[in-house]
């Protein structure tokens, strides 16, 4: 169950987790909230209405000076020179062997002024990397991730709770992928809107001691809308069933972004960038295995590191694996070799056939109601 | 031995509760299904199956992790909590009245001796 937690490193929230009743784990060398009421009650309520999680276990890091595009664009996938002020950018960090380093999502604040934002276990090697790619450019890099907490807040209900606590109108209008200063109950923010649920939301970073503050107005007034603390147990279930990938499963030092169908992040019209032979020889021939999407049709949840069959023959492995609380089906991700025929599983004994389907897996309502009506 | 509530414990978190002379009523501790968290898929042996005192006869599953139940005592199946199949949540809800798993009849009512009392069983774990 939980190891000790001595060691653990604790975000800014930790005492905010307590008081609500957190269990905990340790993600990534972190003492982190799994869930308070339960992993599927949370769940629905970010579907229904909203959640409200702490992610202030995620790392940041500044990229600044005249070189910062340039550098960006070459230690990343996606083509970071057509990125506009105040806007937002999903991309992977590639090996050269296109193997990945992390994904990630940078924010341009200022010509020369990027922060990025990258997963908790990975900071340490994430800024190792990048020092190491920076030489040559005419960039600082600064791991800044104990300036920063992080709080998302996601769900159909979020945008009027932040609408409700926030000054002024910055965030009304703010479109996907846009962020801003904001003073959200009375604290400087910066409000981004993003998120990693598939539905409608925003994270917001302000400094760790003013967090707690932060979390406990938006959770006091925003009750009557709702509002749950939600921790990493629904995350995962949330992100699985959008589609999205998780570093450390569906993608990897052994999986690159083509591997894992993200081939929209890598943009080989732009000037060289790590990782680009090896990725362009992998979209051109085809990846020797990829990252495919399964429902099971039943119940019983098929984990991570079970192995997946074609036939009689081994075809590879499950990444993922849990229970769409929207569907009410067993799902996951596995990696299987190119041109594998019908996949089946075996779990303790019984054998279940895997239906390889296109993510996501669900679609938020609040997502669905804006590509309407953009 | 008895207890106020009735049931006995296996250290394995199995509760065992005698109605009248025969069968047993077997389940899964408060304590496990709060541990467990969400339960969302049962699988329990069929009627007529043999159970053998600490072995596995089922596994109960959560959104974190898959946990065999182990037979708190031997015996035949008699009768399964269908309704499982379709509300495992009910472990959650209810341990004891609705989410309890399967009926026994004990093959050696002995067995029962060696099972612990309600409060045994708390300081346990």
């Amino acid at each position: 169950m939980t190891s000790s937690s001595t060691e653990l490193k604790k975000t800014p929230l930790h005492a905010f987790h307590q008081r609500h009743g957190a269990r905990f784990t340790d993600f990534g060398g972190w003492d982190m909230p799994v869930q308070y009421g339960g992993i599927l009650e949370e769940h629905r309520a970010v579907r229904t209405a909203a959640g409200l999680f702490d992610v202030s276990h995620m790392g940041e890091c500044d990229v600044r000076g005249a070189g910062a595009a340039d550098f960006l664009n070459h230690l990343l996938t996606n083509d970071v020179s057509r990125l506009q002020t105040g806007r937002a950018l999903y991309s992977p960090m590639c090996y050269e062997n296109g193997g990945t380093v992390d994904d990630l999502i940078v924010w341009k604040r200022d010509e020369g002024d990027y922060l990025l934002c990258i997963n908790a276990a990975n900071t340490a090697k994430d800024m190792e990397w990048i020092h190491r790619a920076a030489t040559g450019f005419e960039v600082s890099v600064e791991d800044v991730s104990d300036r920063w907490a992080l709080l998302a807040l996601q769900g159909p209900q979020a945008a009027e709770i932040l609408l409700g606590a926030a000054d002024g109108g910055v965030v009304d209008g703010l479109k996907p992928f846009a962020f801003a200063e904001a003073v959200v109950a009375g604290i400087p923010c910066l409000v981004s809107r993003t998120g990693y649920t598939g539905e409608e939301g925003f994270e917001i970073f302000c400094g760790p001691g003013q967090a707690e503050e932060l979390a406990e107005v938006l959770l006091a007034t925003s009750q009557s809308r709702g509002l749950v603390p939600a921790g990493l147990g629904a995350r995962d279930t949330l992100r699985l069933e959008a589609g999205f990938p998780l570093y450390g499963h569906e993608l990897s030092a052994d999986i690159s972004p083509i591997q894992a169908g993200l081939g929209w992040t890598v943009k080989f019209g732009k000037p060289d960038f790590i990782g680009r032979p090896a990725l362009l020889a992998q979209k051109e021939s085809g990846p020797a295995n990829r990252v495919v999407h399964f429902r099971t049709g039943g119940r019983r949840i098929i984990r991570p590191g079970t192995e997946v069959f074609s036939g009689t023959e081994k075809a590879g492995e499950v990444l993922s694996g849990t229970i769409s609380p929207s569907l009410n089906e067993a799902i996951g991700t596995a990696l299987v070799a190119a041109g594998a025929g019908a996949l089946a599983a075996e779990v303790r004994g019984h054998r279940i056939d895997l239906q390889v389907v296109k993510p996501p897996f669900h679609r938020g309502q609040s997502i669905a109601k804006n590509q309407n009506n953009p | 031995m008895s207890t106020t509530s009735g049931l006995l414990y296996a250290k394995s978190h199995e509760w065992v509760r005698r109605d009248g002379d025969s069968p047993v009523t077997i389940g899964i501790s408060d304590y496990a299904q709060n541990s467990l968290g969400d339960i969302t898929f049962v699988e329990l042996p069929k009627v007529g199956d043999q159970l053998t005192k600490g072995d596995p006869f089922g596994v109960v599953e959560s959104v974190k992790a898959a946990s065999d139940l182990y037979a708190p005592i031997s015996g035949e199946v008699v009768e399964i909590n269908g309704d499982l199949d379709q509300a495992p949540e009910k472990i959650n809800q209810s341990p004891v009245e609705e989410g309890w798993l399967i009926r026994v009849k004990p093959s050696d009512p002995s067995e029962m001796e060696s099972l612990l009392s309600e409060e045994d069983y708390a300081k346990s774990v």
